[in-house]
Parts: structure tokens; sequence; C-alpha cells
């Protein structure tokens, strides 16, 4: 039977996504966990890129993994965050039923697509390689969505006003 | 190239990998990381369908997206930076002081 590279490479990313993810919601350790879902960018970075987004890849581990995820370290690191205590014996009742609920809720999200797996329709795709290049993404975003672009950087000074105001020591 | 069904099932099983972290976890780093990895999942769907359709603006939403979630990390870890001082636990069940 002839495997087609593709899904080869998809599926390794695949359980390489969910694995990570999975071990990143289980640890005791709150550093573990941030290195994990450092981890995991990486794998969505990748499938960005077989999806044909080189900017969205690269903005992804510079923004994401590069800014954000430090400033998670540097918050664990400031609080001095120790191994959380009490993981194993919390299994409530309230838990077990979230993730009852959350298995409910993955099976509605995934058996429509699930079933287009199994029964695929006729979809003609599209797929343009020259969106994912910089050029175009900045041609789009310079002429199209100039306004939704300025607003962001209003949204930025807000959150960085809120973040000093927020964290700063009281007035005396 | 594979289908457009297989990213949006990965999609879903991540978004409901965040949701199970978001509701079991009590340490409120973990609850934003969790709360990243929905995004992340959203954003994979955004640039699934960006491909699959031939437009550009799947990818522009993405981009705000990452944008809005970096500022949103920074003020909820400000809030949780804030909270420490008064009582120093990032334990969400402990923060209790408004329940009646």
């Amino acid at each position: 039977m002839q495997v087609n590279i593709d899904f080869v490479i998809f599926f390794v990313l695949a359980f390489g996504a969910v694995g990570t993810a999975l071990l990143m919601i289980t640890r005791r350790n709150p550093v573990i966990s941030v290195l994990y879902l450092i981890v995991n960018f990486f794998f969505l970075a990748v499938l960005y890129l077989t999806l044909q987004a080189q900017f969205i890849a690269i903005i992804q581990i510079l923004v994401y993994a590069g800014a954000i995820m430090v400033l998670f370290l540097f918050v664990i690191m400031l609080l001095n965050l120790g191994n959380e205590v009490q993981l194993r014996e919390k299994l409530t009742v309230k838990k077990i039923f979230a993730l009852g609920l959350c298995l409910v809720m993955g099976a509605l999200l995934a058996f429509p697509l699930v079933s287009e797996i199994i029964q695929p329709a006729q979809i003609h795709a599209i797929r343009a390689k020259e969106l994912g290049t910089v050029e175009a993404i900045g041609k789009i975003l310079f002429t199209r969505m100039v306004f939704p672009f300025e607003v962001v950087s209003v949204l930025l000074l807000a959150a960085i006003v809120g973040a000093v105001v927020l964290a700063k020591k009281k007035f005396e | 190239m594979v289908p457009l069904p297989y990213y949006l099932t990965l999609s879903a099983i991540l978004f409901t990998t965040g949701v199970v972290g978001v509701l079991t976890r009590r340490n409120a780093i973990i609850l934003f990381m969790s709360i990243e990895l929905m995004l992340n999942s959203v954003n994979l769907t955004l640039v699934a369908f960006s491909a699959f359709l031939g437009d550009a603006t799947g990818q522009m939403l993405v981009f705000f997206v990452i944008a809005v979630a970096a500022a949103e990390a920074g003020v909820g870890l400000a809030i949780v930076i804030a909270l420490f001082r008064n009582k120093p636990t990032v334990n969400i069940d402990e923060i209790n002081i408004m329940k009646w």
C-alpha cells in the first residue's frame, strides 16, 4: 500500500502536538508545563509550514514561544512557585464530571470532521502557494486591514499600561 | 496534501485538551497556559481554512489573535502577581474572599 509522505508528516506532528499538550496539563511542576507548551508551539509552527503559512509559523515561534512563554517563565520564577502538591489525591467528583463533559464536547466537535474523513465529500481544494509569504501578508495588512492594525497597536498600549499599573507597588 | 478535516479534527482535540486543562487544574499559571492552548487550536483552524480556500483573511485573523493573546497574557499575569501580593498562593481555590 502506498503511504503518502504528507500523511506521515502530518500524523507525526499531530501526535507530537496532542502528546505535548496532554503532558502540559498533567505536570506538577509549572516550569515543566511551560517547556512542554513551548514544544507544542514548535509542533504547531511546523504544521503551519505544511499549510504554506510561512509568516504565521515564524511569528508563532517568535511571539508565542519566544515572548509569551518567556513571560510565563519570568512570572513563575518571580513568584518562586514550587511543585504543586496534591495532584493525585484530588480526583474529586467535580473533576470526573468536568472530564466527562469535555469528552462529550470533543466528540461533538470532532464527529462531523471524523465522518468527513471516513466519507469525504467532494471539495475542490484551492491552494494558493503565494498566500503565506511576507509580501502577501504585508500587502493586505497595510491596505485592507490597516484599521485593525492601528487598533491592535492601541490595544497593546492599553495592555502595557494595565500590566504596569496592576503589578507596581502601591503608592505610599 | 492532507485534506482539511484532518487539520480540523486535530484542532478539535487540542481545544478539548485546553478545556480539560482549564476545568481540572487549580494552578492559575497552568490555567493561563491552557487558555493559550485553546487560542492556538483556533489559530490552526484559521490557517487550515485559509490554505484550503485560498483566502488570506484567515492568516490575517491569526495575526491579530496572536497579538491579542500576547496582550491578554501580559495583563493576566499582572493580575496574578497583584493577587499574589495579598495572599501568597496561585491556587485559585484559595482565592475566595468574595464568596458569600
